[in-house]
């Protein structure tokens, strides 16, 4: 167990040590930072945000203008109606020279007629919320000529109820999914990119003892098992810690930063209503997928001679990954389908998949659990066949870097 | 603490790379393996480490196969040299010595020793990858023998190396052999066996064909030298019965001999030609057993 410890304490410290990966753990974590900041650097940089809200108003009555703003506010829009004392030529090179963004022309004879001009016609959105406006007070002042009381006035302005159900039990309401959708897909990218970069890390490790030949002298000391399951705890290791850092940061920054995350550009992301299992099933398919890709690169990693031949034969797993990654991706928005339901159970794809279907729908434990208990089969038998794999395959050296190589190996490392 | 190879044979398939192979080297022995390139000393070495397991036949060291349990006990300096080119010499001797279960502090400080010994004690916080190949070599022994093993196998220790160097390595080998360890090594350098050993095999495709110690192959080789120096024509005696071979050399000649009474012989026969400056009978050397058995030069 001694020399378990100190291969697992070297295959973390050098990874640890070297530039690359500390450049990277700053580089993301600063990222964190700056996209729980962005809220208000986009503020800073749209400083004069209200000013370009303002509406100028052409209203000869005088008394159109505040209805007008009352409704656009009963409305929800934070746009500013303004009467203005300005001519229709002057408003109009106003416009050309942007120091106006838009002026609407009301006139009310029979019927209320409103003229909107802006720069271009998608200007500012905001056209359909001031036709919505236009016509709400249009409906006012109908009702009022009609002699109807503001109680009736009200009543009439009543919205319907509209709301989404699904019928099926397991899945998650209209609200919920959109709200699990954002955070989902962060997490999913996470693993995504979690069981690309630290097996490759592994498969690279592996190669690089074998090519620089210290290998042959690694094994004589210590049991290839050993030595590959040692290798494959410390890196783990290093990127369960990179992760926690990764975490942390995002945290403190989203705290630090003042910045409303529910509201905003981050709603869509669906922090405001965060479930502690979606967290802790994230981490659990992240550690999964990790060894079961790991014990994969390891295997791969030791048929190679040469570093450079690494990526070549890390092809079909990556392949696998990114077949993962394409169900998973797809899948966020039908999580009930069939293919996401299959591919759930079937073990290369389940750390991202499974993980996809227990964030987004509330099915039965019992299908994570089985699922689990798959993919930890499959490890163990990978960490089986790996072993014997990575036994022989430690010794071989030669030109032809196929998979066919696994059966030598299988053979040289054999037992009789 | 003696080492028992019995009838180990390596298979690959249908390539037999090492056939048959018997051998025992007591404690304190040094045993010399001479062969070609391919002819199974690496695999007969990985099967003693238990890197390889034996298609047939048993290997024992201390009465037992050898396995991870004895790791602390067994050194070994792999023919394809290799080291962490990355790491730092110091460092990199601590780490493989830990993984044979030396404690840190001690390894310490036997990697000062060494490297003192070597006189390379400068190189200790360089990366391996800026030392020349003749001292990435020392510490590659080095690695092999820190942590104390009993059981040393070297495959290949000298080569590459300068002659000051290969002294060097030499000496340090030999006193490591008079404190008690067993060590089993390959060179590609005859003298070099001749020179260290007590024992010898030599492998040719897999079996070994001349085996023991050295005085009993050289004497069961069953041939001598003569050696003649004198400035006649010495081409009309290897007529004489008993002689096997002829060679002219540039100040006489060399005549191999089945038995000691042909020199006899040679001796009369030569001093009928002419005044006689040297007249020796000579063991034969590794050398010409080698050709002799394996059937070409030794590499």
């Amino acid at each position: 167990m001694h020399s378990f410890w100190i291969i697992f304490k070297q295959a973390f410290m050098t990874k640890a040590k070297t530039k690359s990966f500390i450049i990277t753990t700053v580089i993301v974590a600063a990222a964190f930072f700056l996209m729980a900041n962005l809220p208000n650097i986009i503020e800073a940089f749209q400083g004069s945000e209200e000013e370009e809200n303002v509406l100028h108003v052409m209203d000869e009555s005088g008394d159109l203008t505040e209805a007008l703003q009352q409704q656009l506010k009963a409305a929800g829009s934070d746009i500013q109606a303004m009467p203005t004392d300005l001519t229709e030529e002057e408003l109009k090179e106003g416009i050309t020279d942007g120091s106006i963004e838009a002026y609407l022309v009301l006139e009310q004879n029979e019927q209320l007629s409103a003229r909107y001009v802006s720069e271009s016609a998608n200007e500012m959105n905001s056209g359909a919320d001031i036709e919505q406006a236009v016509q709400s007070l249009q409906t006012a002042l109908t009702a009022e000529t009609m002699g109807l009381d503001a109680a009736e006035v009200s009543q009439l302005f009543l919205p319907a109820a509209f709301e989404r159900e699904a019928v099926s039990e397991s899945s998650k309401s209209q609200e919920e999914l959109s709200q699990a959708r954002g955070l989902v897909y962060i997490l999913i990218m996470l693993i995504y990119i979690a069981v690309i970069y630290y097996p490759n890390m592994i498969a690279m490790e592996v190669a690089n003892e074998k090519s620089s030949r210290v290998m042959e002298i690694l094994i004589s000391s210590v049991s290839p098992v050993k030595h590959m399951f040692a290798k494959i705890a410390g890196i783990g290791t290093l990127g369960i810690l990179q992760m926690l850092v990764f975490g942390l940061s995002g945290y403190v920054a989203i705290k630090t930063a003042g910045t409303d995350l529910s509201e905003g550009a981050f709603s869509v992301f669906g922090f405001s209503d965060v479930k502690i299992s979606t967290f802790l099933f994230a981490v659990l398919f992240f550690l999964l997928g990790y060894f079961l890709y790991a014990v994969l690169a390891a295997l791969l990693g030791s048929l190679v001679s040469r570093t450079e031949d690494v990526q070549q034969l890390m092809l079909p797993m990556m392949f696998l990954i990114i077949i993962a990654s394409f169900i998973a991706f797809s899948g966020i928005g039908v999580p009930e389908a069939g293919f996401v339901t299959v591919s759930s159970f079937i073990p290369f794809f389940a750390p991202l998949v499974m993980f996809l279907r227990v964030g987004m729908l509330d099915i039965p434990l019992w299908e994570p659990l089985l699922s689990i208990a798959i993919m930890l089969a499959t490890i163990g038998i990978l960490g089986w066949f790996g072993a014997r794999v990575y036994r022989g395959g430690v010794l071989m050296y030669g030109s032809s870097q196929s998979l066919k190589d696994i059966r030598k190996a299988i053979r040289l490392g054999e037992n009789k | 603490m003696s080492l028992i190879v019995e009838h180990a044979t390596k298979k690959f398939g249908d390539f037999t790379a090492v056939d048959d192979v018997s051998l025992t080297v007591e404690q304190g022995q040094m045993h010399g393996f001479l062969g070609a390139n391919g002819a199974g000393k690496t695999t007969t070495f990985r099967m003693i480490l238990g890197l390889l397991n034996p298609t047939a036949g048993i290997i024992r060291w201390n009465g037992k196969p050898i396995t991870y349990a004895e790791s602390p006990e067994i050194g070994y300096l792999p023919e394809e040299r290799g080291l962490y080119p990355k790491m730092q010499v110091e460092e990199q001797l601590i780490y493989l010595a830990q993984l044979r279960s030396m404690p840190k502090a001690d390894a310490k400080k036997e990697v000062r020793k060494w490297l003192e010994r070597f006189e390379v004690p400068h190189y200790a916080s360089k990366k391996v990858e800026e030392l020349s190949k003749g001292n990435q070599q020392k510490i590659q022994l080095i690695a092999s023998l820190l942590h104390q093993p009993s059981l040393l196998i070297l495959d290949e220790p000298f080569s590459g190396l300068d002659p000051v160097n290969v002294e060097m390595l030499k000496s340090a080998i030999l006193d490591f052999q008079k404190e008690g360890a067993t060590i089993v090594f390959s060179s590609h350098r005859l003298d070099h066996v001749e020179e260290l050993c007590d024992n010898m095999s030599i492998l040719d495709r897999g079996k070994i064909v001349v085996g023991g110690s050295i005085r009993q192959v050289k004497r069961s080789f069953g041939k001598q030298n003569v050696r003649i120096k004198m400035d006649q024509d010495l081409s009309i005696l290897h007529n004489i019965a008993g002689v096997e071979n002829f060679t002219k050399t540039h100040d006489g000649a060399l005549f191999q001999i089945t038995d000691e009474t042909v020199a006899q012989r040679l001796l009369e026969e030569s001093m009928k030609l002419g005044a006689l400056r040297h007249f020796a009978i000579e063991e034969p050397s590794l050398e010409e057993i080698f050709i002799a058995k394996v059937g070409k030069a030794y590499a």
